[in-house]
């Protein structure tokens, strides 16, 4: 049915169809049609290859941000374990693929549902605990998890890490910046997709409805163990999957990166993207790759002219600092996050002349 | 035999460092149930800023005592009205990120300020103090720093049990909306609790760095040791932290002695997941009891 109409000036919605729908307008279906045409066919052409491995970081950043979001913004069950769990898929994946001789797709895959599982274990303390216990919980996870990946040395190799064969798939050679960014996007696309789809659904509902008031969604008959298990084990996935993807696009990974700080960055993505908002996901991991990278270029920025070359060592911790002051600065003056801001702007858009 | 008893009263010092280190934590969360991420960047500034004022400005160590105390409850003034009061009645992870956020701003800046390297206090404790009996001795370090630790608590039962400011705080952490209602200042009691948490955090972070030395990462790492502790304890129960942190100490010191070496960084994480799972609310924590 075409709907090539404008947005009415009002809320005139009748069905419970109009209300979940996620074009309001086919305008919307068409620019999104379009922008993903020019993602996947003019980026790649006109970015060179550092720009394109920041774009490749941030769809794997996204793809993970997206599982958090599904389990924080939606569920409302903190976690601070989702560096570990990230982490956990691309040992999974390195393992699987200079272990076992898995092929790319696959050991990408079986990577988030290992990931799925491990994320339900320790999701399991959920049955009893929630907020602060929950979250306290789950940072136990996050160093458990880090404490195994560096001590199992027979399945880890231990602080000497893994080296990854190249990727490739249908027999195409994948190890250059240009094939990997196709494989991110459709994969982040899909991903993408399946997450918006999953939370209009009844199994979306019931994470919203835990998240508002878990004990009033018990008593509307929702089994709330089984959803949280649910939830954390999708959350995971998409974490392990988002890991599989960099463990093969890095080529070498140690258990260095997993720390505390990886979950951090991505609960403050999820927090200056929006929580509950899968826009805001992606918002946030643009923000935090960027920043990092932006960070990090001023450090040897600094570091290169010839003034400050005696302080430039002692400036790289400045990084933490405004990453610190960023995540603060949102939380006091924008707290819904980035999603809220494009709202008002494109709302401010369509409203003009006559906004109220 | 001797081994053990070593081990033992080594475990008995560092688990009293954290429960010492947990009291702070425990104060914040008792009066404005904020689960205080940047607990261990407190400890390091109170630690640094008596480093500067003993060994850099080679002030008197009580004068420098005294400042740093001054200086640590202004902080948490400062911390509370301007980062922590915006948020008031905000969703949990935004607080919890909120300290997060500080965390990372502090060891930033600590690190920009002093750098990566171990610091040493000049050696101004009495070596009287220091305890030999027959083959087991006692650094004068760790006798102090049980002195110092009995008399805060001594000082804060007192705050908390017979002050009109700690009955106001107690009643806030008991029941915000009806202690509004009686009249206590709620946003006060906030900003006293973190102004006392500082200095307690300052305490500990002082005698931590007599012990250890002074390295903002490993006094950061000790921010997060307290959870184990306050989950152990109970979260809001100040004897709560004290046993639990010394049932960590010993778990750690026991595990790094007979076990293995690597084990006793996350053993306290194991044991914290298990009581989670037995016993939520820990050894002497209330039990929350929710109605929709």
């Amino acid at each position: 049915m075409p709907r090539l109409r404008f947005r009415p000036c009002g809320n005139f919605k009748e069905r419970y169809e109009e209300e979940i729908t996620i074009f309001e307008t086919d305008f919307g279906r068409v620019w999104l049609w379009v922008g993903l045409a020019l993602l996947l066919l003019g980026v790649p052409f006109i970015a060179g290859p550092y720009t394109l491995y920041i774009i490749n970081n941030i769809g794997i950043a996204g793809i993970g941000a997206i599982g958090l979001n599904i389990l924080i913004g939606y569920t409302g069950q903190i976690s601070l374990g989702h560096g570990a769990f990230f982490g956990v898929g691309a040992y999974s994946a390195a393992i699987l693929a200079s272990k076992v001789g898995c092929p790319f797709g696959l050991s990408v895959l079986a990577a988030g549902v290992v990931t799925a599982m491990v994320g339900m274990i320790f999701g399991m303390p959920s049955v009893r605990l929630k907020h602060l216990y929950l979250c306290i919980a789950t940072l136990a996870g996050q160093f458990i998890i880090e404490y195994v990946l560096v001590n199992w040395e027979s399945l880890t190799e231990g602080a000497e890490g893994i080296i990854l064969p190249e990727a490739s798939l249908f027999k195409l050679n994948l190890s250059s910046d240009r094939a990997f960014f196709w494989v991110v996007f459709v994969c982040f696309a899909i991903l993408c997709w399946m997450a918006v789809n999953l939370i209009r659904s009844r199994y979306g509902r019931a994470f919203v409805a835990i998240r508002d008031n878990d004990l009033a969604a018990e008593g509307m008959g929702i089994p709330i163990f089984r959803y949280k298990l649910l939830s954390f084990g999708i959350s995971s996935f998409y974490a392990g999957f988002a890991g599989g993807l960099w463990a093969y696009y890095t080529m070498s990974i140690t258990p260095e990166p997993f720390t505390l700080f990886l979950s951090i960055q991505y609960i403050a993505m999820i927090i200056i993207g929006g929580l509950g908002s899968i826009p805001g996901a992606v918002f946030g991991a643009l923000f935090i790759t960027m920043l990092n990278e932006a960070l990090s270029w001023a450090t040897e920025y600094m570091m290169n002219v010839g003034v400050f070359a005696g302080g430039a060592l002692t400036l790289a911790p400045l990084r933490e600092f405004v990453f610190g002051l960023a995540i603060v600065l949102f939380l006091i003056f924008e707290p819904k996050g980035l999603a809220e801001v494009w709202r008002i702007v494109r709302s401010s858009f369509r409203l003009w002349p006559f906004s109220y | 035999m001797e081994f053990f008893i070593q081990l033992l009263i080594n475990g008995l010092s560092i688990g009293f460092l954290y429960a010492l280190s947990a009291l702070g934590f425990v104060m914040i969360f008792k009066s404005s149930s904020v689960l205080n991420f940047a607990h261990g960047e407190l400890l390091a500034i109170g630690a640094f800023f008596f480093l500067v004022l003993s060994a850099w400005a080679k002030l008197p160590i009580v004068v420098c005592f005294a400042l740093t105390l001054a200086g640590c409850f202004t902080l948490g003034f400062v911390i509370e009205r301007l980062f922590l009061r915006p948020l008031i009645g905000e969703a949990l992870i935004e607080v919890i990120m909120l300290t997060v956020g500080l965390a990372a701003m502090f060891k930033g800046l600590m690190l920009f300020a002093f750098g990566g390297n171990l610091f040493r206090y000049p050696d101004f404790l009495p070596q009287a103090l220091s305890i030999k009996w027959g083959a087991v001795s006692i650094p004068s370090v760790y006798v102090a720093a049980v002195i110092i630790g009995l008399i805060f608590l001594g000082v804060f039962g007192f705050f908390f049990k017979y002050s009109s400011q700690g009955i106001y705080m107690r009643s806030v952490a008991d029941h915000q909306p009806a202690a509004l209602s009686l009249g206590v200042h709620v946003r006060r009691v906030f900003a006293l609790s973190w102004a006392i948490a500082a200095v307690v955090c300052a305490m500990s972070g002082i005698i931590l760095g007599i012990m250890q030395g002074i390295n903002v990462h490993e006094l950061s790492a000790v921010g997060l040791k307290v959870f184990p502790v306050v989950i152990l304890g109970g979260l809001d129960s100040i004897g709560g932290a004290i046993v639990g942190g010394v049932i960590i100490g010993l778990l750690e010191t026991f595990t790094g002695g007979y076990l293995s070496t690597s084990l006793r960084e996350v053993i306290p994480y194991i044991v914290l997941v298990l009581i989670l799972l037995i016993k939520p609310y820990g050894l002497f924590g209330s039990v929350e009891i929710e109605r929709v």
